[in-house]
């Protein structure tokens, strides 16, 4: 017995770090915050049954990213100490905790609802698909679709609570959709060098520093907007909005001064500043329909 | 200097009250005082965030002064609207005039005394208006007498501002890491104050 848990406490520690545990969190945050949004108060069956799926789902895509990227992690000094990467875990089982993952997290979220299902297969099918496998080394557009799939969650979390696609929900994914450049851009900044090393293409690399962020301020404003827009459409109670408003103007003060005095500590401040936001939004989102 | 657990946890519920005020506290209010609130407890927010972020060496930027201005002419704007009715026009026109001079005199290359005389009457004017309205309302028993704790917090934001002057002078009397040290406490008892002192008016 303790062997067996022993076995199993070993094998947790190594695939931990494969789920990328605080991007996967800030994902569930919004699908959570989705539906929220429009059902308030929650059925504690949809919401357990949401986090487990979106939870399994979110993590298994990611797995399967690692699996895939193993080789340009391995060149990456930020990375090469991943568990794929440095070779720690086996190609082979990573592929199959990856699909093993992905299928429950898919089919509970298809027994839970069919449309749900559908979109929690849409985030993943966009993650792995067209951005890891298809586009990543190819174009730095591929952001693109990885912002649509990081889109997908908040959408999910919509779509269990009323049955179909609707305006809030797509503002809500655009808002995700613009606000992931800000967060992956002011990365690949950051991280420019083991990008380049890697071979991978970044916006940086090919359209420069300037361009990029012009690039991240031009998003982040239209995330803000989104946000702000939709919470308005969910009519989150007006302190809330207030609250919403303040924190997408220190999102955009520091956005600004990146622009016009870059420098590695605005960088900085800006990607984390955006994590920040963004979770802080999805609660008030959340909580703004229940006070 | 590195920030510790504590100060991150200070800093923290610091913005999380200041952000419930924002959200919440100020509901009952007419818009002008709502906006000033909103905008003098949304620096409080958004530089704490930046000081939990980026550490107290946030605080170094020299576009620090500018911002801080904001808290006490945002703040005593919405005193003055809500409570002295006569003054509400000049004293908005003082304030903006007055953050624009803040603003001007920083930016300038010139070297001469006229930005910390500026500061210094704009500052201190805001001060006396948000340690001095709420005491003065309270003794006279126009509000509840717990409203005096938004003045308690008037004193706590001008004795924040000696401090942060005392950092940019480089003063060997107060040295940078004890001033660092006090901060965050310091933000948090003023920040409670306010919420405190308006959830009881």
């Amino acid at each position: 017995m303790k062997k067996t848990w022993a076995f199993v406490n070993a094998k947790i520690r190594l695939y931990w770090p494969l789920i990328k545990s605080l991007q996967t969190g800030l994902l569930l945050s919004t699908g959570l915050a989705g539906y929220l949004s429009a059902r308030a108060p929650a059925r504690i069956t949809d919401l357990a049954g949401l986090a487990a799926s979106l939870f399994l789902a979110i993590s298994g895509s990611t797995i399967l990213n690692m699996w895939y990227d193993r080789d340009i992690d391995a060149r990456m000094k930020r990375t090469h100490r991943r568990p794929a990467a440095s070779g720690e875990l086996g190609e082979a089982e990573v592929l199959r905790l990856g699909l093993v993952i992905s299928i429950l997290g898919v089919g509970g979220a298809v027994a839970i609802a069919p449309l749900y299902g559908l979109v929690v297969f849409a985030g993943l099918f966009f993650d792995v698909a067209v951005y890891t496998l298809w586009l990543k080394r190819r174009t730095c557009w591929s952001i693109v679709w990885g912002g649509v799939s990081g889109g997908m969650p908040i959408l999910a979390g919509r779509v269990l609570a009323t049955g179909r696609i609707d305006l809030v929900g797509a503002l809500l994914t655009l808002a995700i959709l613009f606000w992931i450049p800000t967060h992956t851009l002011t990365f690949s900044i950051k991280f420019d060098g083991d990008y380049r090393a890697a071979g991978i293409p970044t916006f940086p690399s090919t359209y420069g520093l300037g361009v990029t962020r012009a690039l991240i301020a031009g998003s982040t404003v239209l995330a803000a907007l989104s946000i702000g827009w939709s919470g308005f459409l969910i009519g989150v109670q007006a302190g809330m909005l207030r609250l919403i408003a303040v924190l997408a103007s220190g999102l955009l003060l520091i956005c600004f001064a990146s622009v016009t005095r870059p420098s590695e500590r605005a960088n900085f401040a800006l990607f984390r500043y955006a994590s920040f936001y963004m979770l802080a939004t999805m609660i008030l989102l959340a909580m703004g329909r229940m006070i | 200097m590195k920030m510790s657990g504590l100060d991150r946890i200070l800093l923290l519920l610091t913005i999380v009250l200041a952000g419930y005020q924002i959200a919440i506290g100020v509901d009952e209010m007419t818009a002008i005082p709502i906006l000033a609130y909103t905008i003098g407890f949304g620096v409080l927010v958004v530089s704490g965030l930046l000081m939990l972020i980026l550490g107290f060496e946030a605080l170094e930027s020299p576009i620090v002064v500018i911002i801080s201005t904001i808290i006490p002419l945002s703040l005593s704007a919405g005193l003055v609207w809500e409570f002295l009715a006569a003054y509400r026009s000049a004293y908005l026109g003082f304030c903006i005039l007055g953050f624009l001079a803040v603003l001007l005199t920083r930016i300038s290359p010139a070297k001469h005394p006229a930005p910390l005389a500026v500061l210094a009457t704009v500052h201190g004017s805001a001060g006396m208006v948000i340690f001095g309205l709420p005491l003065f309302l309270a003794a006279t028993g126009s509000v509840h007498p717990g409203f005096m704790l938004v003045g308690v917090g008037g004193a706590l934001i001008g004795f924040g501002g000696l401090l942060l002057l005392f950092v940019r002078a480089g003063s060997t009397r107060m040295p940078i890491g004890r001033v660092y040290a006090l901060l965050p406490g310091l933000l948090l008892a003023m920040v409670f104050a306010f919420v405190a002192g308006f959830a009881l008016a």
